[in-house]
């Protein structure tokens, strides 16, 4: 078994909350995000098609490129930034460890 | 792409609208919500030969299958290795035709009122009245509504004061001065249609580049070069302005500019649709998390009468599948029949030995 990763999640106040990750389940972030109880709707299910996990990565290893159906949901949104994707469509691999991000479908 | 279809919905409403006048329905049933588990809830009140009236806010049935993914496969329906999202409602329909349902759509519930007599009024947007003995709500994720930009008092010129989320009525914006913002289709195509309406048109984009449509996309380019209309890419509408009478300018923020006051008569941002729960909020139910809290023994709510499965319940356990909002809808059509005619005893009877009956 891999050992877990931690991803921290940025609230309004600046606090960073550690989010223990398993690499190992084939999980999206949007999932792990989601399985910890922070409050995403995930409408879709993973499909990128609603946009209602869209979370802004602040520290972040290279990531593959959006694709097109991501960038797509994103231009749409209001409060869209340079940081911007869709957590359901970013695999939780060992080299996402120490991510930062905040939470936007709310906002 | 799915939020194309969104906008053909909000261009198709008006004239719904205009069309539709205030009907009275009256049934044993009124289902909210014409989702695989609104529609499926039909069959279990019809074995049942209880009628069934369907209420949607889309224009059309099958919910978010329809709306959002009419062409994903789904694997997980017993007896279909795969089948397509679009395809089980259309097989949902046929399988609930015998019941003979009626449906409203494109209109959205607003009220639930109890009767003196225990039954039930439910009031749609379109003014529709269905008078039933039991409501059950398989409503999903809730109605689709515009996804709102967080700006300040912006709601203060909501409702003819300036600011609109979907356009009704292109001439309402003939001669006016008008921002739209958003960068996906539906906000290209109507800033194609409204250059030549408008009488100044700039459209608030915050992105760099527009994925959905590249034909629109050219088209939008090439109206702002020869200034039929303004295009302001890395920009968003910062804050707005306006007095009681209405809205009078925008505050426009460019990347690395200093932000600026445009006058305007209409601001409309246009940046898709997003579930919500609106109105059934406030019916007195239980909630958690913006889902209805369900009693499993028979998915019934706090209020006797009214149901609610399939995505928008909740209880210990729950797992948003349409496998198991199927379950529900059977065992509420049994728990509403004795509601509903509390004097009769239930008998479950198969489908195998007795058929399908006829209502």
């Amino acid at each position: 078994m891999q050992e877990d990763i931690t991803v921290y999640v940025e609230n309004e106040a600046g606090e960073r909350i550690a989010v223990p990750v398993p690499t190992d389940m084939g999980l999206s972030l949007m999932e792990a995000l989601k399985a910890n109880e922070f409050d995403i709707m995930a409408t879709c299910g993973g499909m990128a098609l609603c946009a209602t996990c869209h979370v802004e990565l602040i520290e972040a290893p290279e990531l593959p490129e959006a694709s097109d159906d991501e960038m797509y949901m994103l231009e749409n949104l209001p409060n869209l930034t340079d940081g911007s994707r869709l957590s359901c469509q970013i695999k939780v691999t060992p080299e996402l460890d120490g991510t930062v991000l905040r939470l936007m479908a709310n906002h | 792409m799915p939020y194309a279809q969104g906008r053909q919905h909000e261009r198709r409403l008006p004239f719904r609208n205009i069309l539709s006048f205030m009907s009275t329905i009256t049934t044993d049933i009124c289902i909210v919500g014409a989702g695989p588990v609104g529609l499926f809830a039909v069959f279990e009140a019809g074995l049942l030969k209880m009628k069934c009236h369907v209420i949607d806010a889309l224009p059309q049935v099958g919910g978010q299958l329809s709306e959002i993914y009419p062409k994903k496969p789904i694997y997980d329906i017993p007896g279909f290795p795969m089948v397509l999202a679009g395809d089980l409602v259309q097989n949902l329909m046929e399988q609930i035709k015998p019941f003979h349902p009626t449906f409203t759509l494109g209109e959205r519930v607003e009220e639930l009122q109890k009767q003196e007599d225990g039954s039930f009024k439910v009031i749609t947007s379109g003014q529709t009245e269905v008078n039933c003995k039991v409501v059950v709500i398989a409503g999903g994720l809730g109605s689709f509504e515009p996804r709102k930009p967080a700006i300040e008092n912006l709601e203060n010129f909501e409702g003819g004061k300036g600011v609109a989320y979907m356009i009704l009525d292109p001439e309402h914006y003939r001669d006016k001065r008008v921002v739209l913002a958003g960068g996906g289709d539906s906000a290209l195509d109507w800033a194609i249609f409204l250059a030549d309406v408008a009488k100044e048109l700039t459209l608030v984009h915050r992105g760099t580049t527009f994925r959905g449509a590249p034909e629109s996309a050219a088209k939008v380019t090439s109206l702002s070069e020869e200034g039929h209309m303004k295009l302001l890419l890395k920009s968003n509408v910062t804050e707005v302005h306006g007095s009681e009478d209405g809205l009078e300018s925008v505050t426009i923020l460019s990347d690395g500019a200093e932000p600026y006051k445009l006058e305007v008569d209409a601001f409309i941002p246009l940046f898709g649709l997003v579930p919500k729960l609106g109105p059934l909020e406030n019916w007195g139910l239980e909630l958690e998390k913006s889902a209805i809290v369900v009693n499993t023994f028979d998915y019934s709510t706090n209020v006797p009468g009214v149901y609610a499965i399939g995505d928008i319940n909740t209880y210990p356990g729950k797992l948003k599948l349409i496998l198991c909002g199927f379950h529900e809808a059977a065992l509420m059509a049994q728990s509403a029949y004795s509601f509903i005619y509390p004097d009769k005893k239930f008998v479950l009877k198969y489908t195998t030995v007795n058929g399908v009956p006829t209502i």
